[in-house]
């Protein structure tokens, strides 16, 4: 990819914020950075579809630690949970094999597996060496017949958020608007019929299915007769990619990441789109109302709200007892960007108090949203080490961290209880339904009779004279708090600075 | 306290307990150069002997009294006396232990007077041990027959001596209830010289029915365990360390006798227990406590807010001895889980304090049950109880007796900051495996979606084609 191209791809006219000066994401420091890259953003955009053979063109440092990692489910295929890489070698790069061993990595992963599409993610080493992936790709389609979509993604290219739009744009490019919906099965035509209701087509862009929490909130959909077309990417498959254009609306998942995903849709087919977010019930209730109102049927207005007064009552009855033991619970968010909007939603419905959110990745929009949920006083943390988060949760007493799976550790160190956020996660939040798994995880770590031991000093200690309390900075943690592996990098806007 | 659901069903079934002279005789097997002999039929001792065989792995020195129907009838007393003389001409033990059994206990033997009687008439084997023991199958468990028979050797071989406490300043008396294992013993044994103190424990059933390839090829009696000699010096220990409520009556009795202050702990899991223990062998020792124990302890610390995640909340069920049920209850309480079924085959002391809304007497049966009643996420029970978790669909793990598809299972290490840890992991891994049936959200395959999207990919090469695809 040459430096125009990534030029083009970080600026994104669809964001509000594409001319401010404070851009989410800044130059990464030598030393003192975390995150991933462009290759890492781009595969994890992209593995949830789940019929394709993600092969990974690199040395195994690319595929060898990242493979399999991932929490997105599927109802179908697995083969994406299958780790593909051309692992070079030292002889591969030095004698310029590494384009004929990826070629023949294709051949092998569609006679193995019998894909519906290989993608090739093209990764630092072979970048540099200058393989022509494009061309190989291309050959290889020739040669076997089975679609090969290259995802040119070195790492070097920039940030996973830039990896992010790098699939993205690949999708646009190469896949979507190749094929035709296929009709919907029979028993589902003759359920609209049956009802009166038109069936809607839309698209899901930047929802990976993590734990299948999207499981809470395809039923609904399908009660209403709006038929997802597309889930960019979980659960997906490369056909429904393909036919993504038919789609009269598209969702932008708490997320800007790949909005170039929804612009392009809408500049190509003229689908319009909107943000919204499955996380809390207001942000729910919020994205099933911006369906109705983008795709304008009077009917499914009338059977949304209905819908969404049944299924508010349901849940809030269900979270009774549960909002008695959390209410007022305080809770430090480590997450940075767009995400923690959506939990801030999410966890102000259960009544606890969002005492304070990192904002190091945040741009100044961000930071207007999250004054605006979280009213004036709202404390923002610039400095998301971990020494500064920590010492925060002791002034601000916060009783929780709630962050990605990367500072678990961090918090768990500390002895403060702590809830997962990430993709890596084992639990789905999402929709109504989510609400409750989300209580119920908050009670687990909250509630927790861990602590207490865990804090506790041996009994013996006290026997002996106390060692002074050394003073703690920043660089008595190796590991940034700042998680560089966080969703917020898929669902987070950023530009490189300008 | 938990409310203690009696039996009421009149049928005992796949049952949990083991009977008490099985435990009695366990209790004897941690004696160096003992052989229990059951005073019934032969089939009382040919189970307990299989049955201790298939969880040790160890050939087991069982004998029995051998009761057939003349003697039933008419008296057995001979058989108990001739037993004994046999046992000590051909094998020349040091002790013989003689748990009663339900035959002969409805038969009304008096066996006490019956070892009298013995002494009376082989003054020659006076220097033999032989401790008489009370234990009919109808009342009590293994647990039940171990403490008695711990309680019998106290009885009949400490002498009554208030004088000489602490005589033997490093030495600490331990008495482990019927359900640690020869692991436990042995890591306690550790810990407890970790302070330059010499633990006896008593008995040592670790020592004798853990490991032994001897050079010759068979003996008829123990190797290993606590030496009989070694009766005599408990009075002269600085303290005395207790595990398990079972065992108050014989802590009862070696305390009077001796005066040597005890230490009385309902179990050695998690934090509180060991921190508990820790301290007393610190005091006792006046030895600072060592530094790789403050890692353990930090170590365990590190594990059970790592492990919280997954038990924080695990509906659990536990069918065990008493003992047992309370120090994994209590245990699996410290990490958040929920106690779902908790039964035990008897009614024991230890049961009040179990962390749970009702503890069960009563069976696998009822820990099944009782477990599908509490939606239970794993069973935590013996070797049977692994049929009970097949049928709930959830995962076990073994523990108590008896363990027989399972090699090492009767060795494994629960006790201290490290057994502790082993087994938190061990549990919270039981969980992440069977994560899938009880934590994941069910796929839902929306209706609008074609049969396609939800097939497996064949490895038939019918290969798709490219289509309109416009690459490159």
């Amino acid at each position: 990819m040459k430096p125009s191209e990534v030029a083009v791809l970080l600026d994104e006219p669809a964001c509000t914020h594409n001319k401010k000066a404070k851009s989410g994401c800044s130059k990464p420091t030598p030393g003192a950075s975390a995150g991933g890259c462009a290759f890492d953003g781009a595969q994890i955009a992209l593995l949830p579809i789940a019929d394709v053979a993600h092969i990974v063109h690199g040395p195994i440092a690319c595929a060898g630690s990242s493979w399999d990692n991932r929490g997105t489910r599927s109802t179908g295929p697995t083969l994406y949970r299958i780790g593909m890489t051309t692992d070079l070698t030292e002889q591969d790069v030095i004698m310029g094999r590494s384009e004929k061993r990826l070629f023949h990595s294709i051949k092998q992963a569609i006679e193995t597996h019998n894909p519906k599409a290989v993608f090739v993610y093209n990764t630092c080493v072979p970048a540099l060496v200058g393989d022509d992936i494009d061309a190989v790709c291309k050959a290889a389609t020739e040669r076997w017949g089975t679609p090969v979509v290259p995802v040119d993604s070195a790492g070097f290219y920039g940030t996973k958020n830039l990896g992010n739009r790098i699939a993205g744009e690949a999708m646009v490019k190469y896949v979507a608007g190749t094929a035709e919906p296929l009709p919907p099965p029979a028993a589902a035509i003759e359920y609209a019929e049956k009802r009166g209701i038109k069936i809607h087509n839309v698209n899901l862009i930047g929802e990976y299915n993590i734990a299948g929490e999207f499981w809470f909130i395809a039923p609904l959909l399908d009660e209403l007769g709006i038929r997802v077309i597309c889930t960019l990417s979980g659960d997906g498959r490369f056909h429904e990619v393909q036919s993504m254009h038919r789609a009269e609306v598209n969702m932008m998942v708490c997320s800007k990441a790949m909005l170039n995903v929804a612009r392009k849709l809408e500049d190509r087919f003229g689908t319009p789109w909107f943000e919204g977010s499955f996380y809390g019930i207001t942000d729910t209730t919020q994205a099933l109302r911006d369906f109705a109102r983008l795709i304008g049927d009077p009917d499914l207005t009338e059977r949304t709200e209905a819908l969404i007064a049944r299924e508010e009552a349901k849940i809030f009855a269900a979270l009774k007892p549960w909002r008695a033991r959390l209410e007022g619970k305080r809770v430090l968010l480590n997450t940075g960007g767009v995400k923690s909007w959506s939990i801030v939603s999410a966890l102000q419905d259960l009544g606890l108090v969002v005492v304070a959110t990192a904002t190091k990745k945040s741009t100044e929009e961000d930071k207007a949203r999250i004054r605006e949920l979280m009213g004036p006083e709202a404390k923002m943390v610039e400095d998301g080490s971990p020494r500064a988060l920590l010492n925060m949760v002791k002034e601000l007493r916060a009783d929780i961290l709630i962050a990605g799976g990367r500072n678990l550790y961090t918090a768990l160190k500390a002895r403060l209880p702590f809830l997962d956020i990430n993709q890596e996660r084992e639990f789905g939040y999402a929709g109504y339904t989510g609400m409750l798994e989300l209580v119920k995880q908050l009670a687990l770590t909250l509630e927790s009779p861990v602590w207490t031991q865990a804090r506790s000093a041996a009994p013996w200690a006290a026997l002996r004279p106390a060692a002074p309390e050394l003073p703690l900075d920043a660089d008595d943690l190796p590991m940034p708090l700042d998680d560089g592996f966080d969703m917020d990098d898929v669902h987070d806007h950023h530009h490189a600075a300008a | 306290m938990s409310e203690i659901i009696k039996r009421s069903k009149a049928m005992s079934v796949s049952p949990l307990k083991a009977s008490s002279p099985t435990g009695a005789a366990l209790a004897f097997l941690g004696i160096h150069h003992a052989i229990p002999m059951l005073h019934g039929s032969q089939g009382c001792t040919a189970f307990a002997k299989v049955y201790f065989v298939r969880h040790f792995r160890e050939p087991i020195p069982l004998q029995t009294t051998a009761m057939d129907q003349a003697s039933s009838v008419m008296g057995a007393d001979d058989n108990v006396i001739q037993g004994l003389a046999t046992i000590c001409a051909k094998q020349k033990p040091a002790m013989i232990g003689l748990p009663t059994t339900g035959l002969s206990e409805t038969q009304g033997t008096d066996i006490t007077r019956l070892v009298k009687d013995f002494y009376r008439q082989y003054p020659e084997y006076a220097h033999v041990a032989v401790i008489p023991v009370n234990t009919p199958d109808f009342t009590g468990c293994l647990e039940t027959g171990y403490a008695l028979a711990v309680k019998g050797m106290f009885e009949a071989l400490v002498p009554e001596d208030r004088t000489r406490v602490g005589l033997r300043p490093r030495q600490i008396n331990v008495v482990p209830h019927a359900s640690l294992t020869p692991g436990d013993t042995e890591a306690l044994k550790e810990l407890i010289e970790a302070f330059g103190l010499r633990p006896v424990m008593v008995p040592d059933v670790g020592d004798s029915l853990d490991g032994h390839l001897m050079p010759e090829d068979y003996t008829p009696l123990t190797l290993g365990g606590t030496p009989v000699s070694e009766f005599a010096t408990l009075g002269e220990a600085a303290a005395t360390i207790v595990i398990g409520r079972s065992l108050d009556a014989a802590a009862d009795v070696l305390a009077e006798r001796t005066g040597v202050p005890d230490h009385r702990f309902d179990h050695l899991m998690g934090l509180d227990a060991n921190d508990r223990l820790i301290g007393v062998l610190a005091e006792v020792s006046g030895h600072p406590v060592p530094e790789r124990i403050e890692r353990q302890r930090a170590q365990y610390q590190d594990a059970l807010v790592d492990c919280h995640f997954m038990l924080g909340m695990a509906r659990v069920a536990i069918a065990a001895d008493p003992d047992l049920l309370l120090g994994m209850s209590q245990f699996l309480k410290s990490v958040g889980s929920e106690i779902v079924a908790a039964i035990a085959p008897v009614r024991a002391p230890s049961l009040d304090d179990v962390p749970a809304d009702k503890v069960h007497i009563g069976d696998l049966e009822d820990l099944e049950i009782a477990g599908r009643e509490g939606q239970c996420q794993l069973v935590i029970g013996n070797s049977h109880a692994v049929s009970s978790a097949e049928r709930l669909g959830v995962p076990i793990l073994r523990i108590g007796f008896p363990q027989y598809d399972l090699v090492g299972g009767y060795t494994r290490t629960w006790i201290g900051y490290r057994g502790s840890r082993q087994a938190l992991f061990d549990l919270a891994n039981l969980l992440l495996e069977h994560h899938e049936e009880h934590h994941l959200i069910a796929p839902y395959r929306s209706i609008f979606r074609p049969a396609e999207a939800f097939a497996e990919l064949g490895t038939a090469a019918t290969a798709p084609t490219a289509g309109g695809l416009p690459l490159h």
